[in-house]
């Protein structure tokens, strides 16, 4: 990691990573407003499989997004281990139930390439681009479009 | 915020408490209970309103609220008597007034010719107690008022004499870099004469752009007695280089009530001292007068704050409360030493976090006063529209409310005086032929009744026609032609969507929206409302509103592995269904039948797709609630758990708006559970009535 520090006059971004099966993530430090352990999901009616439901934040009610079952890879079998990624974008704020929180990172902007044309799929709307450091490829998510897509409102009859 | 528009704004905020205690005043002396300190209060309100006018330069409301002032001024100084005539002019100018006010806060100016009734009558007033004061009125058209010169009083053509000097003092920065005090000026004023000075902060940029060294005060003093002009100028001679000056002689006006400077407010001064380290102390002695200390002495002080601060407050109180239940619980789980001690400390706590709650929930209640209060402009309009006498008495007043639910009062207590005036009240001739007084009395009262709010509107006018009411029910096919119908049933027909009772349209009630229109406006407050009438007596709406919007009354419900709060307002009973009651009616309906009707069945845990809910309704329980839309539902749940109130938790933000889904909120072990939004329910049954269709053309973009 030191050798990438060493990159001189460009904007260096900090990341948390963390897994969510065999997978890397990462996910912009200044998004992150604290991370808790899992606890018990009030379920939403007719929600999308990948909302596991709300949880109480010292009185605000937080939907938690099952990152796992968000990338179509099944749903999360949660335990007592799986941590709730509290994640603030501008006014709205939400849960991401990952496997494990992992490390901070740090990166300039060049080593974040964009996601690669031929991968697109589920995984790619959410995916902010790539960092590889240390051989290793962490996923960047782009929380905002995680978060925008809780709040825009679907139908009753496709939300089924 | 630009500074001005910052200031702009406080004006109006203070015009509307103004106006509002201009209104009770004149009110007061409608009701003969006029003593000086009112008219007093009323005078200071209109010519307040008119000084701040001026420094914005709102000509035509300066313009109006002056010929305002002027009428006031003789009744004050008692040149004229606030009799009935005189008081109804005065009643109606405040009307326009108010609409001065509210047409400079909009940008649009009023239309013309608006004010000119009333401007003509107010002139006519004042013409009537000066001497030879025909060119006065001549001389209201085209008066010309300059923005900054608050007190300016065209007396002066009547009246030469000098009985004082205003005096326009704005010091520039070199006065101060010179070691120059405008309070020593002051002072040497004071011994010329009683003085009132009033500071212009009007100059003053925000904190960011102040620069210290700078000077942006200007101050309006003015000198009463009969000091010379030599002596004025003597008092700035060391000064007169230093800043712009502005002398001139005050005709012998009756003494000029020093203002109670709405526009400064105390943080604002110590804000920006800065630049003129003496002006709190100025602001002293501008307070020296009698009278202005008397009218600080009697408002109660207040702050203002951003509502969004409050309850943020109102939310942490709520947590802190379910916290220390949660921790409660669990040092008696744990057992621990001491246990005993531990608990009467927590026990204290619980006390103390009670009354703490019902404090800030207190700091969001307001007296329903302010709704109130609009009311008699209305009747006194629509009295003249109908040309019926009306008294509009209010009671209660005081009684304190959270201020959502004040705010959205007025809409459907406006539509419901409409109605009582339009159709309740007869005409002075038909009340004669009654054997009532010419005038009709309309009540509207407020009072707290068991952790509510209950509102009351009665009229003493010819009551429900229940023959035409049935008669149009019945036309408009809201009834069938043979129903049998107790007489409260007939009157709270006219809660019925599309039901409207008057024969003819009129331009004041009948404009489309009825009483429907109010009864929903009042249940989604989570209110209700019922109506009594007496036939040739009158009739009495009574509205409960809850006390505040952030906390409901609900049934708590257990749906398979889920826990629902139901709002208390929509359930009419709840019971446990037998079989045989329970019918079905299509392939996937059933009905359930109750006292001789049949109600549609909903499954709740189907509806809204929860895990594990009991699928046999005579197995659970069945709660009967009334809907906006669709009538009276049986909703179907396993278990009721217990009714409480719970704090009203919104996550839209966070997440998009669910069909059937009113909020949610914190139950006390912390855990969320989902308020249900009964006539959400009701569309929700719909849609999935259609469902089959809707899947089949879904199947190709989401299969």
């Amino acid at each position: 990691m030191s050798e990438n520090m060493e990159h001189s006059g460009q904007a260096r971004r900090q990341f948390i990573t963390f897994k969510s099966g065999e997978q890397e993530f990462g996910a912009d430090i200044m998004t992150i407003r604290e991370i808790r352990g899992w606890t018990p999901t009030t379920e939403l009616p007719h929600a999308p499989p990948y909302v596991c439901g709300v949880i109480n934040l010292r009185g605000m009610v937080l939907p938690v997004v099952d990152l796992k079952a968000r990338l179509g890879r099944g749903k999360t079998e949660v335990s007592a281990k799986h941590v709730i990624i509290v994640v603030r974008c501008g006014e709205q704020t939400m849960g991401l139930l990952v496997d494990a929180v992992s490390d901070i990172l740090t990166a300039t902007e060049s080593d974040i390439q964009g996601t690669p044309e031929l991968a697109r799929d589920t995984q790619s709307e959410v995916v902010e681009g790539i960092a590889v450091l240390d051989q290793r490829m962490v996923t960047i998510l782009g929380m905002d479009r995680l978060a925008a897509m809780l709040v825009d409102h679907k139908p009753v009859s496709q939300a089924a | 915020m630009d500074p001005m528009e910052s200031i702009k704004q406080t004006y109006f905020q203070e015009c509307e408490e103004l106006l509002l205690a201009m209104e009770e005043g004149l009110i007061a002396m409608e009701g003969g209970e006029a003593d000086s300190e009112v008219i007093n209060a009323v005078f200071r309100a209109v010519h307040s309103i008119k000084g701040g006018g001026g420094a914005f330069g709102f000509e035509s409301l300066v313009s109006f609220a002056h010929h305002f002032e002027t009428v006031l001024d003789h009744v004050r100084s008692g040149k004229l008597d606030h009799d009935a005539p005189v008081v109804k002019v005065l009643l109606r100018a405040g009307d326009i007034l108010a609409d001065h006010v509210s047409a400079a806060r909009s940008g649009q100016p009023l239309t013309e010719g608006h004010d000119r009734d009333v401007m003509e009558e107010l002139a006519a007033l004042a013409d009537d107690e000066t001497s030879g004061g025909g060119e006065a009125s001549a001389d209201f058209d085209d008066l010309d008022f300059t923005p900054m010169q608050i007190e300016i009083a065209d007396e002066e053509a009547t009246a030469p004499a000098i009985s004082g000097w205003r005096i326009r003092f704005v010091p520039h920065a070199s006065l101060y870099a010179n070691a120059n005090e405008p309070l020593l000026i002051v002072r040497e004023l004071q011994s010329l004469g009683d003085v009132d000075v009033e500071v212009d902060l009007s100059r003053l940029p925000s904190l960011a752009e102040l620069d210290p060294a700078n000077a942006y005060f200007a101050w309006t003093i003015t000198v009463q007695g009969g000091a010379t002009r030599e002596v004025i100028d003597e008092a700035f001679e060391f000064v007169a280089g230093d800043c712009d000056l502005e002398i001139e002689a005050l005709a012998a006006a009756p003494d000029i009530e020093p203002l109670p400077e709405p526009a400064v407010e105390l943080s604002e001064v110590d804000g920006s001292s800065a630049p003129a380290p003496n002006a709190p102390a100025i602001q002293t002695a501008e307070r020296k007068g009698p009278p202005a200390v008397e009218a600080i002495a009697a408002v109660k002080q207040t702050i203002r704050v951003d509502l969004d601060k409050v309850d943020r407050l109102v939310n942490l109180v709520g947590e802190l409360v379910i916290t220390q239940a949660m921790l409660a619980q669990r040092v008696f789980e744990a057992e621990v030493q001491g246990a005993a001690a531990v608990g009467s400390g927590l026990v204290e706590l619980e006390h103390l976090l009670r009354d703490l709650q019902e404090s800030v929930m207190a700091i969001r209640t307001q007296p329903v006063k302010s709704v109130f209060q609009r009311m008699p402009r209305l009747v006194r309009e629509l009295a003249a529209q109908t040309n019926k006498q009306v008294r509009l008495v209010l009671e209660g007043e005081a009684t304190e409310v959270d201020k959502t639910v004040i705010d959205r009062l007025g809409e459907p207590l406006t539509h419901m005086i409409r109605n009582a005036i339009d159709h309740g009240l007869e005409t002075p001739d038909e009340r004669r032929q009654a054997g009532k007084p010419d005038e009709g009395t309309v009540t509207l009262s407020a009072d707290h009744r068991g952790g509510r709010i209950v509102i009351e509107l009665s009229d003493d006018g010819r009551g429900i026609n229940r023959e035409r009411v049935k008669e149009k029910a019945v036309e408009k096919g809201l009834i069938p032609p043979n129903a049998m119908l107790s007489d409260e049933e007939v009157d709270n027909l006219i809660f019925l969507p599309g039901f409207s009772t008057a024969s003819e349209v009129s331009n004041i009630s009948g404009r489309g929206v009825g009483m429907d229109v109010v009864r929903r406006n009042i249940v989604e407050l989570g209110g209700r409302i019922v109506i009594a009438s007496t036939p040739k007596r009158g009739s009495r709406f009574t509205m409960t509103l809850p006390l505040t919007l952030a906390v409901l009354d609900g049934m708590v419900v257990g749906v398979g592995d889920q826990t629902f709060v139901l709002p208390l307002t929509h359930i009419v009973e709840s019971l446990q269904p037998r079989k045989e009651d329970i019918r079905p009616f299509s392939s996937e309906r059933s009905l359930l039948h109750i006292r001789n009707s049949y109600v549609p069945l909903v499954r709740t845990g189907e509806l809204l797709g929860v895990k594990g809910a009991q699928s046999d309704p005579s197995k659970g329980v069945v709660i009967l609630v009334e809907s906006e839309g669709a009538g009276r539902l049986a909703l179907t749940v396993d278990a009721i758990l217990g009714q409480r109130q719970v704090v009203i938790k919104s996550f839209e933000g966070n997440y998009h708006r669910i069909e059937g889904i009113a909020a949610a909120t914190i139950l006390g072990d912390g855990r969320v559970a989902l308020i249900l939004d009964v006539d959400g329910l009701v569309t929700r049954c719909r849609v999935n009535l259609n469902h089959d269709q809707i899947t089949h053309q879904a199947t190709g973009t989401f299969g």
